[in-house]
């Protein structure tokens, strides 16, 4: 099992989250760039409330959080949003305190860290089961190929890491 | 002149239900909980999965109360092997991360969703701006229940650490003696949560109904015991279908369930509260007097108070446990599988959840069956919204239809959990 209790205290100014459902298709894929960035103590992955976020990301000066979308654009689309200046469209979410209620409470509070950026994945399957559509998977990819370059890890090729398209779903 | 009322996407309820409401002149003609959340299927799925699967599985079904699901699960895949786990320190560490699940659930419940309700906002960040410290309380209470659920079940949501027979490990005590101080913050937070929520105002309604949950003979009841009821009921898990039935009902995707012989009935806090008051910590009586709560509360506008004292007495329970705990040799009781039948059931937050399985005898599940609180409730809630209507149809449709809210939220409905379905038909021409 993993430390039920890691320390709080082992953030630099940047943390990456990724948030979502494991088991309901492309709503996994903020969890499968959080997987892909392998552990780092700046990376999150977060399959439970949004609204714990608030004590997830205390103390962090830049969260950038990725989540899994539905507008109606194509599979696979990237959004980007200031996630404390826009509004984060709440449609999509089935529960009583999503993430767009998450920020929104976050800033009231004064608990938002000085900046926010989400990046949402347009999903097109949401339904019961795992594994990613392929627009999705090769969303996944690029976004986590941006956040390495941010954090400032290597990059990381596929014929390296032969397991990797495995150890990022499980 | 018919009037309607109705609210398409319940707010500030866990996943996705509306509210239809039909009046002509002075009579309520039609009332609707309605769930339109698709169907979910986990008892279909559950089938031709191992025995020891059932708590990673059921654990899915909701992460505001999987421990309700694991546990009323790991209960009766027990009973089906021949093993009851009634005392000893696995029981008591069932007991422990279950009010971790209380703290969790109802603190979210009583301060993020129903407060504002009763404070006058649409929502808990509007409320924050006026009333930070009732929002503040509410992610302090929760937060102590997180790490609870962290320490015993490995994490917050979801929790990895339980299996058929008990817990692949147990927390060593120096790991549960650092959840004392906060947990005994969180107890002067639930205290004030209790003074807070004693003072709201409420409508003036108090509806019958026929109070369902279980019972323990010592303890306020959490992880089994025998189910009571107001109207007499007193039975054991195998004979919960002999008195129970569930219906399908066109406007939901969650069966309704009823008594068979007298109908509609409400399990959850104010249940709990009615038939077990007497088994709260002393603290907690204490509490519930001073906030005005006599032996049995009828106005499920007041279930805010309820849950509430609910949060002091998981707190109170947690910190009598720990104090008392001794680490068991083994964290688990092994379990051989055997061709049979068991139940289990448990007081999830917001009430009964009652699991049954049929097992090869290799363990494999031939048979499941799950009923949760919420879908027990839509009859009550439904009866609750026509008698609250009935008495206030001179208020007007804005008011009426935010009370009606209201009235939906006293029960803390989680649609997601409820929603399953017997079977599907697909007609074609």
């Amino acid at each position: 099992m993993r430390d039920p209790l890691p320390g709080s205290d082992r953030r630099a100014g940047l943390i990456v989250i990724g948030l979502g459902n494991a088991f309901r298709g492309d709503d996994a894929a903020g969890l499968a760039v959080a997987r892909a960035l392998g552990e780092d103590p700046r990376v999150l992955v977060h399959e439970g409330e949004p609204i714990d976020l608030l004590d997830r990301w205390e103390g962090a000066g830049e969260v950038v959080v990725v989540d899994a979308a539905r507008s109606g654009a194509a599979p696979g689309t990237v959004h980007r949003l200031d996630g404390l200046a826009e509004p984060v469209a709440a449609g999509g979410s089935t529960h009583a305190f999503g993430l767009a209620e998450t920020l929104a409470l976050a800033h009231a509070l004064g608990r938002a860290p000085a900046r926010v950026k989400v990046i949402g994945i347009e999903g097109e399957r949401f339904g019961a089961g795992d594994g990613l559509s392929p627009a999705v998977a090769a969303a996944v990819e690029a976004v986590a190929s941006e956040l390495r370059a941010r954090l400032g890890k290597p990059a990381v090729g596929r014929r390296q890491d032969p397991d990797g398209e495995r150890s990022a779903r499980t | 002149m018919p009037r309607t009322i109705k609210v398409d996407a319940l707010a500030r309820v866990e996943g996705e239900g509306a509210m239809y409401v039909r009046l002509d002149g002075d009579a309520v003609a039609d009332v609707q909980l309605r769930i339109y959340e698709p169907p979910r299927f986990f008892e279909a799925f559950l089938r031709g999965r191992a025995f020891t699967e059932v708590p990673d599985i059921t654990a899915r079904i909701c992460w505001i109360c999987p421990i309700a699901y694991q546990t009323s699960s790991v209960r009766a895949m027990e009973d089906a092997c021949g093993i009851a786990i009634d005392d000893g320190p696995i029981r008591d560490l069932r007991r422990l991360i279950y009010c971790g699940e209380w703290l969790e659930s109802h603190s979210l419940h009583v301060h993020m969703l129903h407060a504002p309700d009763f404070l006058g906002y649409d929502s808990a960040i509007a409320m924050a701006a006026d009333h930070r410290e009732v929002v503040e309380r509410g992610l302090l209470i929760k937060k102590a229940g997180n790490t609870l659920m962290e320490v015993v079940g490995g994490r917050a949501v979801h929790p990895v650490n339980v299996r058929v027979g008990g817990f692949y490990r147990a927390p060593r005590p120096r790991e549960l003696r650092a959840l004392v101080e906060p947990l005994e913050r969180a107890r002067e937070l639930a205290l004030e949560a209790v003074r807070f929520t004693g003072g709201l105002e409420v409508p003036d309604f108090e509806p019958e109904h026929e109070y369902v949950a279980l019972s323990m003979p010592d303890e306020y009841p959490l992880e089994g015991g025998r189910l009571v009821s107001t109207g007499g009921l007193d039975i054991a898990p195998p004979e919960y279908e002999e008195h129970f039935e569930e219906l399908h009902v066109e406007h939901s995707t969650a069966l309704h369930s009823r008594l068979r012989e007298r109908g509609a009935y409400l399990c959850g806090p104010l249940a709990r509260y009615a038939l077990n008051s007497g088994k709260l910590s002393p603290l907690a009586r204490e509490a519930a007097a001073e906030a005005g709560l006599g032996d049995v509360c009828r106005n499920p506008f007041r279930s805010i108070v309820v849950r509430s004292v609910e949060i002091l007495y998981a707190v109170d329970e947690a910190l009598r446990l720990i104090a008392a705990y001794e680490e068991p040799r083994e964290p688990f009781v092994e379990v051989e599988p055997r061709a049979g039948t068991g139940c289990g059931w448990t007081e999830a937050p917001r009430g009964l959840c009652w699991h049954r399985y049929r097992l090869d005898d290799d363990g494999t599940i031939l048979e499941a069956k799950i009923v949760p609180p919420t879908s027990q409730n839509q009859a009550s809630i439904e009866a609750d919204l026509r008698g609250f209507l009935a008495g206030n149809l001179e208020l007007e449709d804005d008011r009426l239809r935010h009370l009606c809210e209201q009235a939906i939220r006293n029960h803390d409905p989680c649609i997601s959990c409820a929603t399953h379905f017997l079977d599907l038909t697909v007609e074609r021409a």
